[in-house]
């Protein structure tokens, strides 16, 4: 009971959760990844591709999750269009991929791609040039969320735009994108999207092999993340920033430059989210404006509530258990998957503020009264 | 004061607006005269005559027809009528001719033009079609036009002309001018000056005459007018410059005037788009400026009012007409109980917490939308717009406004001044007025707060559902009704400024006006988008909107 009890406070330091976490995740991406490759397809030890896909998958929304936390939990600026960013570092690795099709399109044109060729255009757009790149696709995946990002957390934080209408604007925006990206005139694919990729870096999107590759690069990269995201919370700026979540006017009279820590922190965010739909895309094999549906970012916020925000492994946990709760939903009764979520928004506002993790630290406190250092306990206010 | 002036002066531009549009055109009716029944010695050749109709060949035909017409009178129309929607048939065995109608169950009914006398059951076989093409359908219609200027009322005779100006053969023009004789309403009288001018300008040689026609074609905005000088201008061929000059000259004024029309029109198109969104939109400034609650259920509550009338008009098939005076407060109290419900059950225990409120409103969003589509399917459903409000006022042959949206525009304005009366003038607005503006010190001095707030969100969710029952009669009525709303009606409040319908109202109109002006030129999508970008750009610089709080209410 003693050494139980003394993991259990040590869990609660920042660094080891960072450690459990990150352990925790390399273990199993690494038992799933071997289970795959190693195993055959009978043997009871065998993960299905389509698992691996499916787990894959629900990393890139645990780190769309970890963005929406920074910013929502972290600092309070309640983004209901973080899908905006995700979709579009999607679109970067969409479009890219699209490019690698060559001619092994319906229409066979070396030049175009398919929607191209059926909307009757001669060249390629200028914004498509250089895209057969991979570093260029990449940047230009991460580049532009960010300067959205930058362009409107600098117009909105300057003007002191905050609460409600913060979040309003920012579900505007992803609204605006969506409408934008559905006219076939974009040139992004219309309504479609873009779909039908061949190959990553010559790497068949198909084969077993890149797939569990993908899904170990996402656990890579989603464990960076993490990382990343403890270290900037640990450092003097992520104090500032809970302080200013706190008492955004208190932390201005103290002479810290609220709105620029803001931009800065919101850039990240969206960046973050830009670097889970650029790795979102090839494992699910499509992009289309519904992604920028302002249903799906406010999808992310509830796993973030759901896990808890104001702590990183809860927006990660809410994530996974939300989104494998609506695979499992959804196969069983599709038409009570809303009913179900809609359920959950209610419920975890209502009874649940604080998340899992509020309850788990609830629970902690109650097996552990003697503890009093309480390190990584965040008072969580809106 | 300065936001009185201006709710004055909108109130003052909106209603000359409307009467302007009124005003412009109202036509007396005649009664028209009973039509005399067909003697004896006529009906026998007439009778001949149909039975020369079915056998005539399709070149034929419109001699046929000829003889018809110069023997009857108003009473044939039915039958030409019938012979252009192809409903014509005569028995193979008695050459009997007869208008035949497609009952349910796909039984036919025939009716004798001649006699009245009705044949129910008609076999297939029995029958056959009197066979029209396009030559003999036009032929009908001339034909059907120059009776209706015979004998026709008021209205049919200014079409009949009308239709005439298309055609102007002859034929037609001997008839106009016997009619110009008899005929003595002003306008019928002007509109057959009109295509006698026409005549003249088209076929004449003397080009003085035309010059002097010309003057009475200037500014007319009946299609025919503006190609008939379009072809005088771009026909080389007719070589007097003066001829020419004048024509075009006054093509110039009549696109002018199509010009200034065409603007009218993409105003009221704005301001039909500006009532949908003040009405969607006004609900939400109550509730979110009272309480500070971003509601976004709100569209679900529009929904709600829209199904609301779905199932008033399933309860009463037989008085569509009046269904909507059912709704109406049917809808009021639907969406609002569920509001007050919402209220009670949820936004109250996040009080002060207005991001997960908003977040909670969202969940029951989705169930009721969800509930929505278990209960009556996800398709959308059909709501039938009553007799009164559809068809539309023709102001001229270029601008025309349907019934619908005019109703629609007047009952928005409508919703609104009641609402402002409400929260002027009664109790529960002064309530409500005391705690949007300090919701401590109206507690303090003895307002139930808590009661206040179900109310005012009853009110809003009510409102809401008087919304529904109006977009009912312009859209779909589906489970995503609302969801199409939500996101309009914020950026209007916003834009306008929260707590105070004036706001609401100006950024409604101002947004929806918007929006149909940059339509033409981006298009609808890409209008959405700029508006969006405007809004966002906008708060940028003025956070509070447009006629922000002031004083201590304003934090």
């Amino acid at each position: 009971m003693n050494s139980l009890s003394e993991a259990l406070g040590k869990w609660r330091l920042p660094a080891n959760t960072t450690m459990v976490f990150v352990v925790v995740l390399f273990t199993v991406t690494l038992l799933a990844a071997f289970a795959n490759q190693i195993f055959s397809p009978e043997s009871v030890f065998h993960v299905s591709t389509y698992t691996i896909t499916l787990l894959g998958k629900y990393l890139c929304y645990a780190m769309l999750a970890l963005a929406v936390d920074v910013v929502w939990g972290y600092c309070g600026i309640l983004s209901l269009g973080h899908g905006a960013f995700f979709a579009l570092g999607g679109y970067g690795m969409g479009m890219y991929l699209m490019r690698q099709i060559g001619d092994r399109g319906v229409y066979g044109n070396p030049e175009l791609p398919d929607f191209m060729v059926f909307l009757n255009w001669q060249e390629l757009p200028w914004y498509w040039l250089g895209i057969d790149h991979f570093w260029f696709a990449m940047l230009m995946a991460l580049l532009v969320p960010g300067l959205l990002a930058f362009l409107f957390g600098w117009l909105a934080f300057r003007s002191r735009v905050t609460g409600v209408y913060l979040s309003i604007m920012t579900q505007a925006l992803t609204y605006a994108l969506m409408l934008a990206f559905f006219r076939n005139e974009m040139g992004f694919g219309g309504n479609n999207g873009l779909t039908d990729f061949k190959d990553l870096l010559g790497f068949d999107l198909q084969a077993d092999s890149t797939r569990v590759a993908l899904f170990v690069i996402t656990a890579i990269l989603l464990a960076i993340a993490y990382l990343l995201s403890r270290f900037i919370m640990d450092s003097r700026m992520g104090r500032v920033v809970v302080a200013i979540r706190d008492a955004e006017s208190r932390a201005r009279f103290l002479g810290y430059r609220t709105e620029m820590y803001k931009v800065w922190l919101f850039v990240y965010s969206a960046v973050l989210a830009a670097v889970a739909g650029a790795l979102y895309v090839p494992q699910v094999g499509i992009i289309n404006p519904g992604e920028f549906s302002p249903l799906n970012s406010i999808e992310v916020v509830v796993w973030v509530a759901v896990g808890g925000r104001g702590t990183l492994y809860g927006a990660v946990v809410g994530a996974l258990l939300v989104n494998y709760t609506k695979t499992r939903f959804t196969a069983i009764i599709p038409e009570g998957w809303l009913f179900g979520l809609g359920a959950l928004f209610v419920w975890v506002t209502l009874f649940l503020p604080k998340g899992l993790a509020g309850l788990l630290d609830r629970w902690q406190q109650k097996k552990m009264a003697t503890d009093t250092d309480d390190g990584d306990k965040v008072e969580v206010r809106t | 004061m300065r936001q009185e002036q201006i709710l004055q002066w909108l109130l003052a531009v909106i209603l000359s607006l409307l009467a302007f549009l009124v005003s412009i055109n109202v036509y007396a009716d005649e009664v028209a005269e009973t039509p005399s029944a067909p003697s004896a010695v006529q009906k026998t050749s007439l009778e001949a005559l149909l039975t020369e109709l079915t056998k005539v060949s399709l070149s034929k035909a419109p001699e046929v027809l000829d003889k018809i017409e110069d023997i009857s009178g108003k009473e044939i129309l039915p039958l030409f009528d019938a012979m252009l929607g192809g409903d014509l048939y005569y028995q193979l065995d008695s050459q009997r001719v007869l208008i035949v109608t497609k009952m349910a169950k796909g039984s036919l009914r025939g009716s004798d033009p001649l006699s009245g006398e009705w044949l129910d059951s008609l076999d297939k076989k029995t029958i056959k079609k009197i066979r029209v093409n396009n030559s003999l359908r036009s032929h009908l219609r001339e034909a059907m036009a120059r009776i209706n200027l015979k004998t026709g009322t008021v209205e049919e005779r200014r079409t009949a002309v009308l239709s005439m100006l298309d055609d102007l053969s002859p034929h037609n023009i001997v008839l106009l001018k016997d009619a110009r004789q008899s005929e003595k309403n002003a306008d019928v009288l002007k509109m057959i000056e009109l295509a006698l001018a026409m005549d003249v300008v088209g076929h004449s040689a003397n080009s003085a005459e035309r010059l002097l026609a010309m003057e009475t074609l200037s500014g007319r905005l009946e299609p025919p007018v503006r190609n008939l000088l379009k072809g005088v201008v771009d026909n080389d061929a007719e070589g007097d410059r003066k001829v020419r000059a004048t024509a075009a000259k006054a093509l110039g004024t009549i696109n002018e005037k199509r010009e200034f029309y065409g603007f009218v029109e993409q105003l009221f198109f704005g301001l039909s788009l500006g009532s949908v969104l003040l009405l969607a939109a006004i609900g939400l400034a109550i509730t979110f400026g009272v309480m500070g609650v971003i509601n976004m259920a709100h569209g679900e509550m529009i929904m709600l009012g829209a199904y609301t009338t779905y199932v008033v008009q399933l309860l009463m098939p037989n008085l569509i007409d009046y269904s909507l005076w059912v709704a109406i407060p049917a809808a009021f109290l639907v969406s609002g109980a569920v509001g007050v419900l919402i209220e009670r059950t949820v936004i109250r225990h996040l009080h002060g917490r207005p991001l997960e409120s908003l977040l909670a409103t969202f969940g029951i969003s989705l169930i009721l939308q969800q509930a929505v589509r278990t209960i009556f399917s996800p398709l959308n459903r059909q709501v039938s717009t009553p007799e009164w409000m559809s068809g539309s006022l023709e102001i001229n042959p270029v601008f025309s406004i349907t019934y619908n949206r005019l109703y629609i525009l007047l009952f928005a304005l409508l919703v609104f001044f009641v609402l402002q009366l409400i929260l002027k003038k009664t109790s529960l607005g002064l309530n409500v007025r005391a705690v949007s503006q300090n919701r401590d010190m109206a507690k303090c001095m003895g307002i139930r707060t808590e009661w206040v707030d179900a109310m005012t969100f009853g009110l809003g969710s009510g409102i809401a559902g008087v919304a529904g029952v109006a977009l009912s009669q312009l859209t779909n009525v589906g489970p995503n009704l609302g969801q199409s709303y939500i996101i309009d009606s914020f950026m209007v409040v916003v834009f306008g400024g929260v707590g105070n319908l004036l706001g609401t109202l100006v950024g409604g109109f101002t947004l929806g006006i918007a929006n149909k002006f940059l339509e033409p030129v981006t298009g609808a999508v890409l209008a959405n988008v700029v508006v969006l970008v405007f809004i966002i750009l906008f708060i940028q610089k003025r956070p509070k909107g447009l006629f922000p709080q002031k004083g201590r209410a304003a934090e």
